[in-house]
């Protein structure tokens, strides 16, 4: 445990610098959507509180956006304000005003009607009774409102690094994919510190009388204007492309490090998640994206790959991994597993993704058309011999995945399936299986090498050409470390790619990431 | 000085005012009487505009008051409420300072009055720093009378001012407030549902019911003329000590023999009094007597009990025949 602690004090001593532009990204976003939200959701609340039959249209309006779930809410906002902090701000701010406008509305609403009253009747003008009499005795309930939203979009912010808006997101999400606990915590402990921070000095101005109270009201927006200009501070700094990364690749050995060492590839940078990644570069949001090779997107979006002619993308090819306790449970299920065994190659694979990634069918249908094609679908048994669980990360290729074997077995035993598909990245998948919370789910050989062996430098280098000794390697640690057995590869590597969009690649004449470095650096 | 014209105010069908006219002379206190629900406060709100009437007028100093700004006219308008309505976020003192902030008077003379007033009103120094909700209920109205009178308006609206207070507490405050010379100069329109504090307080009462005046007049015209079984029901449970307390001693002038008792006799009151208050100065020992002093006639009566009571009596027989 201490040397875990020391690490992680070490990692983050080592990201200083990183550290430091997050979190001041972080509370940039955080304050700068707040600040707006302010200037929306209080005037917003105080019409409402004078015409009341508009409060329950604008309340209810603000409360399903509230209910949007996140993820989803900065996904609609990519189609109209594309990627980056604009996208980012909007979404949280919307998530900001509930607690803002509904706080404005009760609190001016319960400031008590007989002191309203006098201060009409003493002959004060719609402006003053606001000033002087609602707002001051409501300020409690506001500020009480306004440090929920803070709380929330603290937390909320760290989902902005999904679309290239920055913040601690990027080491939170970078750590889970990459299986780096080091990481997840050096973000999620500065936000969790922000949050709890922010909240304490809010709940302390509440707390003060009414007397400073009217002091706060005029610091108040002042600090909000100053900590929101922390996130235009560090400003964009460009180079002719520009590229967007997920976080995992961002960190990995044989992603933007491994870019940077071996190729000595310097391009402008935002960190972006994959959801939204192929789409902004096909809509010329970004220009380089790390891709997977057989991505249904690149299909769909006419992206091409760019040959890795310094080989320092390790193999990916893809095997249901498995724990050695189900392998006993369940008997035969190894056989039926491996009825898959190189079966999809890369273009079979993409043109599956491109089926549910871009045609928008469900997994059950593409996975059963293929099974019916490949001749290999059988109609599910009865089950009742026991219960075998299917895990998959959160996306459309594992869907697929996950949704092929859950037919298999039902097809070809007796035994019952349940699937938890869409467990996040790596780490989880992985910690699912190694906590039993899974009996097996697809994993690639690369990421077992390097995202979940961690294996040194070294090992990486004489590997990485060949794939059947990757495959070896991973298969023998596993077996000696956790206990997990690889089966056999399904057949396709859906390895990490730089890509392009086609046109643009053409009309630059980039072939390899070598060509990239080259018109990156020409003039 | 006011005039209240065919007033009327609708809330859908329901017809809070229907169709009032009174008038209220310089000085005089006119108290609006009636349970709750008889459209006593809506008229007095109409005549700040604190609420506007569905139809009808009202003239104050003969200027139709529609015709004017209503914050204007407010500022010129004292208002106590029942719940006293003070900003519980403003100091005792910043609390009767609003009304001349909005006239924008200059500190020194606001400064002066509050202390005129706060003296006048017997409350201290130390409370005008304090927040309303450290004062009791009692001296929070009395703040909210200096905040209605700081700027010394003519008139005064006063809706249940004294309704929020316990009973030891509100006779106190009503006494002061018949000592108040700054209350003599005002025009003071008061609702109250409270008997004996309309016949107490009130130079003219406005009996209302159902949006209606029933009766308006003084308060011995309502108790020996009533205008209707409605009056006289109002107010028979209270009936004698309303009667003790509004005839004057004044009036029973004529039947008061000017007997001179050998010691010039006991206390001596004033004419205006009431009946009960000349009874309260009663010892009930023998050749007890009080004198009564009449300014109009300049003469000095003294009187026993019995002689006050058989005055009073036939003082109500000839009520009666009138």
């Amino acid at each position: 445990m201490n040397e875990q602690q020391q690490t992680l004090w070490e990692f983050m001593r080592q990201q200083s610098g990183k550290l430091l532009e997050q979190t001041v990204q972080h509370i940039g976003l955080t304050f700068i959507s707040l600040f707006i939200a302010v200037l929306i959701g209080l005037p917003l609340g105080i019409f409402i509180s004078r015409r009341k039959k508009f409060s329950g249209a604008v309340l209810g309006v603000a409360g399903i956006l509230q209910t949007i779930p996140s993820i989803a809410l900065l996904g609609f906002m990519i189609p109209l304000l594309g990627i980056g902090p604009r996208p980012a701000i909007v979404a949280l701010l919307l998530y900001a005003l509930l607690p803002i406008i509904r706080n404005t509305f009760t609190g001016i609403t319960g400031v008590d009607v007989t002191v309203k009253e006098a201060a009409i009747a003493m002959g004060m003008s719609k402006w003053q009774v606001l000033s002087k009499v609602e707002l001051p005795l409501a300020m409690p309930v506001i500020f009480a409102g306004i440090r929920t939203a803070t709380v929330i979009n603290v937390g909320v912010a760290t989902l902005a690094s999904y679309i290239a808006a920055g913040g601690l997101g990027e080491f939170i999400f970078g750590g889970i994919s990459l299986n780096n606990t080091n990481m997840i915590l050096a973000g999620a402990i500065p936000a969790a510190l922000l949050a709890i921070l922010f909240d304490f000095l809010l709940s302390r101005l509440q707390k003060l009388n009414i007397k400073k109270l009217k002091a706060v009201t005029v610091a108040l927006p002042l600090l909000l204007i100053v900590l929101s200009s922390f996130y235009l501070l560090p400003s964009a700094y460009g180079t002719k492309l520009k590229a967007g990364f997920t976080p995992e690749f961002m960190g990995r050995r044989d992603g933007n490090l491994g870019l940077q060492s071996k190729y000595g590839l310097k391009i402008s940078t935002v960190v972006i998640s994959d959801a939204v990644m192929y789409k902004a570069a096909f809509e010329k949001q970004l220009d380089v994206i790390s891709g997977y090779s057989t991505d249904g997107r690149l299909k769909a979006y006419d992206l091409v790959v760019l040959k890795d002619d310094k080989n320092i993308f390790p193999p990916y090819f893809a095997a249901p991994i498995i724990q050695e306790n189900s392998l006993k449970k369940f008997a035969g299920l190894e056989k039926i597993l491996n009825l898959l065994a190189k079966r999809i190659n890369d273009s079979t694979m993409t043109a599956l993704n491109y089926k549910t990634d871009y045609l928008h069918q469900s997994p059950e249908k593409v996975a059963k058309d293929f099974l019916v094609a490949q001749k290999l679908w059988k109609p599910a048994q009865t089950g009742g011999e026991g219960m075998v669980r299917i895990g998959s990360k959160i996306f459309g290729e594992q869907y697929i995945l996950a949704n092929i074997y859950s037919m298999l077995i039902k097809g070809y035993s007796h035994y019952d399936v349940a699937t938890k598909t869409g467990l996040g990245g790596t780490k989880i998948c992985f910690d699912a299986l190694t906590n039993d919370q899974i009996d097996f789910y697809p994993e690639y050989t690369g990421t077992g090498l390097l995202a979940i062996l961690q294996s040194p430098a070294k090992v990486v280098d004489s590997l990485t050409a060949s794939p059947r000794a990757t495959y070896n390697y991973v298969q023998d640690a596993f077996e000696k470390k956790y206990n997990i057995k690889w089966l056999k590869p399904i057949g396709f590597n859906n390895a990490y790619a730089l890509m392009m969009r086609r046109g643009q690649a053409e009309k630059l004449k980039i072939k390899t990431i070598s060509d990239l470095k080259r018109y990156l650096e020409s003039r | 000085m006011i005039k209240v014209q065919q007033l009327r105010k609708h809330f859908g069908k329901v017809k809070a005012v229907d169709d009032i006219s009174f008038e209220v002379k310089e000085h005089e206190n006119l108290i609006l009487l009636g349970t709750s629900g008889c459209g006593k406060t809506t008229t007095l709100k109409m005549i700040n505009r604190l609420i506007e009437p569905s139809a009808g007028n009202v003239l104050i100093d003969n200027k139709n008051i529609s015709e004017q700004q209503p914050e204007i006219l407010r500022r010129g308008i004292g208002y106590v409420l029942q719940n006293h309505g003070l900003f519980p976020h403003y100091t005792v003192a910043e609390n009767i300072a609003i009304v001349p902030q909005l006239l924008q008077w200059d500190k020194k003379r606001t400064e002066r009055r509050i202390s005129e007033l706060i003296e006048k009103l017997h409350l201290t120094k130390d409370q005008l720093r304090a927040y309303p909700g450290e004062l009791s209920g009692g001296q929070q109205q009395r703040v909210g009378l200096a905040r209605a009178l700081v700027v010394d308006p003519p008139i005064l609206l006063m809706d249940e001012p004294f309704g929020a207070l316990d009973n030891v507490t509100r006779a106190n405050i009503h006494a002061e407030f018949k000592a108040l010379d700054e209350l003599k100069r005002k025009t003071i329109i008061m609702v109250t549902h409270d008997v004996q504090e309309a016949f107490e307080l009130g130079d003219r009462i406005c009996l209302m019911d159902k949006g209606k005046i029933v009766q308006n007049g003084t308060p011995a015209e309502l108790l020996f003329h009533p205008e209707n079984n409605f009056v006289s029901e109002f107010l028979q449970e209270q009936r004698l000590s309303l009667e003790f307390k509004s005839v004057r001693l004044a009036d029973l002038w004529q039947w008061l023999s000017p007997q001179l008792s050998p010691n010039g006799g006991g206390v001596q009151l004033s004419a205006d009094s009431g009946v009960w208050a000349g009874m309260e100065h009663f010892k009930f020992k023998s050749d007890d007597t009080i004198s009564i002093l009449n300014r109009e006639h300049n003469e000095t009566k003294s009187v026993g009990f019995e002689q006050l009571m058989s005055a009073f009596y036939q003082y109500k027989q000839q009520q009666a025949h009138e």
